[in-house]
């Protein structure tokens, strides 16, 4: 139950990245607030309720962990906030408790992020221990080895999960040689090989000034922030070490990979290469997966596999921009025995929309949703912060919010057309089934196992 | 996605997101009135953004589905979307998602709730689509079958695939001996494989009528525009009979339970344990508050009691914890859970808790932990408002489990009211084996 939920929000999540003004006015005041130190910051003020939320960033995630310790940045992100400065592990927790201070960070493949939200009468506290955290880590043995300890035994738990499995198999079949092709999560082995000194490592590599970005979001002025920044960020190092990672070309394409586990719904994962999000074509493929399999209930594929003929709770597709490559790619889970018709319907879909692209009233309807849902992305200090990093973290411009929504409704029928005949091609779709298929012929052995 | 059952029973979380502004009574600040129909309708009001949750909330939930019928009110949900006398099937939803709005629905044991996000001036459609469907839903075999193959899809994906879910649809099976919490949310598979047209339509015309609703509109918006909005729509749709909620009671229970779980997909053991508990509205509701104090002290972050001494000091468990939710209509429950270390035992843990637990009974809570649990509690709600659907989740979850606006506004203060000795008592009256179930779910040796 656990995992199908999360699976849907993360779907959720990659699909609707970040648009602007809708169809009333709607504008975000955005102050860019610069510090004496040179850190600065996107502000939006929101004196409404008394929280204050904060959301950072730095380049460079878990497709840096070095070879044999996958899991690194992940193991950082579950240790930041388990001892820093004078206070260890149980000390800064209890210090967020009885503040009620809610920080937390997260290693992504090409980023690594943190979240703070406090009540503003404490903002102080809150700042504090986010400079601690980023600054003075610990990573004590014992907090290292108990966080270790849950990472691990969370991987074992997921092992034998059909979506998990789905997954893992995806990524290292389609990149055997790449970082991208290693579960950010790390494995048990890579996980055990990794010391606090890795750890310090990672902080002191990846945790820089020219490397961050801040948003903040809530019940805080520009004066009264300014010198929380320099306070909090001012004794990160100038310069993050230099990071190399190449770009990345999914192989395996065409191939059918069945994982054989013995439940009675298989879970199909299934892409190939898409357009990177720096990509000219980006926002027309955007649209176009809308209509294809990302609309929720209105998209193609959902009529055609759920609403039409009973094959599965959900399906849909994603783009999924990376920095250095570009995919789409879907998911659906469907009882043993129908899998290969699921199959042929999302070929027929995927080669359907590749041969003649959305209908113009399709085109219309996607544009529409695209530009108007956007106002939701704001209704709440932690989200809008979050849309301000990672806005950032992409390297737009502050106007970038209100222009959002003028490079949706840019896109053209003609460009819809042109683009989903660039980006689908239902012959290069690499197929991961688990489970116990009927009627699916694979063409190509799982890959090693990673040791999970 | 959308309409999908909520199967959670209680979550500490949730609490989380009830309500209030530090030292304030006050949590939303609603504003709430009563339709000629009968239908409550309550408006919180938040000009963050030009957006608008619209949530209707029946009080009717899978612990109503007649007998044999397990699923009938989660199936009903998914037909909702299947079109009305005026409205195509799936009409619904693209009229929303024309306009940018976000929409879902939601079947719990207690209540089936739906609920658009949108762009403030579409709030006038969704309420016309909403109303609606209260009152002219119109179902054919041709997309009544259909979903139902889809409900059976969504039942293998949450608890037929996963061992972890099927232990906890077990362990609820146990808990409650004759309540119809028994029953999971989704149905039995073989009697949503049953169900058909003229079942949901029957369910459907005994449980949705206005009188029986509550409306929570939370957004950009004001209690008059709300409420002359409302009077068009919903007030145009005639008040109807609705039966009382009349459910098999519980017997004492006499016995502790037992269930293990063993499957060839299950590698991390682990340990969990319900034990049957007063809601807010059942039982003895006075241990409820305190009830909730005890589960964030015990089992609520990483400097609870569990948390500490079976994860940090003895190090038996890599993860422990405990749940309460104190909205049901009937007896809610009050949990426990934990994963052994690297090849350490799930029995080890059940141990490690259980003398945990013997040592809150003997010894009692201290006075600083209680002060503590309180204090984030009554943060928690300080919060609740930094969201657009939040409020209306909160506040229609409260009424339709038998709450009122006034609970939701005063449970931050109730939370401060607790004390150490209330906390005491309420965890000897509910901590009792022969209110429980254990559950373990284990590897299963392969040869």
């Amino acid at each position: 139950m656990g995992a199908a939920v999360r699976a849907l929000a993360l779907t959720a999540g990659l699909l609707t990245p970040l648009f602007a003004t809708a169809p009333p006015a709607f504008a975000v005041e955005i102050q860019r607030v610069v510090g004496a130190s040179g850190v600065a910051a996107w502000l939006v003020e929101d004196h409404g309720n008394p929280i204050v939320s904060v959301a950072i960033g730095f380049h460079g995630g878990a497709a840096l962990d070095p070879a044999g310790k996958a899991g690194l940045a992940e193991m950082v992100s579950v240790l930041l906030d388990e001892g820093a400065g004078d206070l260890d592990s149980q000390a800064f927790q209890r210090r967020l408790a009885e503040l009620a201070i809610e920080l937390g960070f997260d290693a992504g493949m090409d980023e690594f992020s943190g979240t703070l939200r406090t009540l503003s009468d404490r903002r102080d506290d809150a700042f504090d221990l986010l400079r601690l955290a980023l600054t003075a880590p610990r990573f004590d043995q014992d907090a290292v080895d108990r966080l270790r300890g849950q990472l691990q035994a969370r991987l074992v738990a997921q092992a034998d999960d059909p979506g998990d499995i789905a997954g893992r198999v995806w990524w290292r079949t389609s990149f055997p040689d790449h970082p991208y092709g290693r579960p950010a999560e790390g494995t048990v082995a890579s996980l055990g090989a990794i010391a606090p000194d890795d750890l310090r490592g990672f902080v002191a590599r990846r945790f820089a000034r020219d490397n961050l970005v801040v948003g903040v979001v809530g019940d805080i002025t520009a004066a009264e922030l300014r010198p929380l920044l320099d306070r909090t960020f001012g004794a990160l190092p100038a310069a993050a070490a230099p990071a190399a990672l190449p770009e990345a070309a999914p192989e395996a394409a065409g191939a059918v990979v069945v994982v054989p586990k013995g439940v009675p719904q298989s879970v199909v994962l299934f892409g190939h290469q898409g357009v990177k999000r720096d990509d000219p074509d980006f926002y027309a493929a955007y649209v176009v997966n809308h209509v294809l399999g990302g609309g929720g209930f209105s998209s193609r594929l959902t009529h055609e596999v759920r609403e039409t003929r009973g094959l599965a709770y959900s399906i849909a597709t994603w783009l999924n921009t990376l920095d250095r490559v570009g995919l789409v790619q879907g998911q659906v889970a469907t009882q043993n025995a129908r899998v290969a018709e699921t199959l042929d319907l999302v070929r027929a879909e995927w080669r359907r929309m590749a041969e003649a692209g959305p209908t113009p009233e399709e085109l219309a309807d996607a544009k529409t949703y695209l530009t108007g849902s956007y106002p939701l992305r704001f209704s709440s200090t932690a989200s809008t912060a979050g849309v301000l990093a990672a806005v950032q973290l992409e390297g737009f411009g502050i106007d970038y919010i209100a222009r959002r929504n003028s490079y949706i409704e840019a896109v053209t029928l003609e460009d819809a057309r042109r683009v989903a005949r660039r980006l689908l091609d239902p012959a290069r779709l690499t197929v991961v089934v688990v489970g116990e298929p009927e009627g699916v012929t694979a063409t190509r052995s799982p890959p090693p196992d990673d040791g999970t | 996605m959308r309409r999908f059952a909520r199967l959670r029973f209680g979550c500490a979380a949730l609490l989380l997101f009830l309500a209030a502004r530090p030292g304030a009574a006050a949590v939303f600040e609603p504003e709430t009135f009563t339709l000629d129909n009968g239908m409550q309708v309550v408006v919180v009001v938040s000009h963050r953004a030009p957006v608008v949750t619209h949530m209707i909330w029946y009080r009717v939930g899978a612990a109503d589905d007649p007998p044999g019928k397990s699923g009938i009110a989660h199936f009903l949900e998914h037909l909702m979307f299947k079109g009305t006398a005026t409205l195509a099937p799936g009409e619904f939803s693209e009229e929303v998602a024309r306009r940018g709005g976000n929409e879902n629905a939601f079947t719990a044991q207690d209540y089936t709730a739906y609920f658009q996000s949108v762009a403030v001036e579409h709030l006038d459609l969704v309420m016309r689509l909403e109303a609606d469907r209260m009152a002219n839903l119109a179902l054919s075999d041709a997309v009544v079958l259909p979903e139902r193959d889809v409900v059976l899809e969504e039942r293998r994906q949450r608890t037929d695939n996963d061992p972890g879910s099927q232990l906890a649809e077990a362990m609820r099976a146990a808990l409650y001996r004759n309540h119809p919490y028994r029953l999971p949310v989704i149905g039995w598979a073989h009697e949503i494989a049953g169900l058909t047209t003229e079942d949901a339509i029957a369910f459907y015309r005994r449980w949705y009528a206005p009188n029986n609703a509550v409306l929570v509109v939370s957004g950009d918006v004001t209690a008059e525009n709300v409420r002359a909005l409302a009077e068009k729509h919903y007030g145009a749709v005639a008040a109807r009979p609705v039966p009382a909620r009349e459910r098999l009671q519980e017997p004492p229970q006499l016995a502790p339970r037992r269930v293990v779980l063993e499957s060839p997909l299950v590698q991390q053991p682990s340990w969990s344990r319900l034990y049957v508990a007063p809601s807010h509205t059942s039982g003895a509701t006075e241990h409820a508050y305190a009830l909730e104090v005890l589960a964030e002290l015990l089992g609520g972050g990483p400097t609870s009691r569990l948390y500490r001494r079976l994860v940090v000091e003895d190090k038996v468990a890599t993860s422990a914890g405990a749940y309460y939710a104190a909205d049901a209509l009937d007896l809610a429950s009050f949990g426990f859970y934990g994963s052994p270390q690297s090849g350490g035992r799930a029995e080890d843990v059940e141990a490690a808790a259980e003398a945990e637990i013997t040592r809150l009974l003997a010894d009692g809570a201290t006075a600083d932990e209680v002060a503590m649990a309180k204090s984030m509690l009554q943060a928690g709600a300080a919060k609740a408002r930094d969201s657009l659907s939040g409020p209306a989740r909160t506040i229609g979850a409260a009424l339709a489990t038998g709450g009122t606006v006034a609970d939701v506004e005063a449970w931050p203060e109730r939370i401060g009211a607790v004390t150490l000795e209330a906390v005491n008592a309420a965890a000897r009256a509910v901590l009792r084996p022969e209110g429980s179930v254990s559950g373990l779910l284990l590897p299963k040796p392969t040869s």
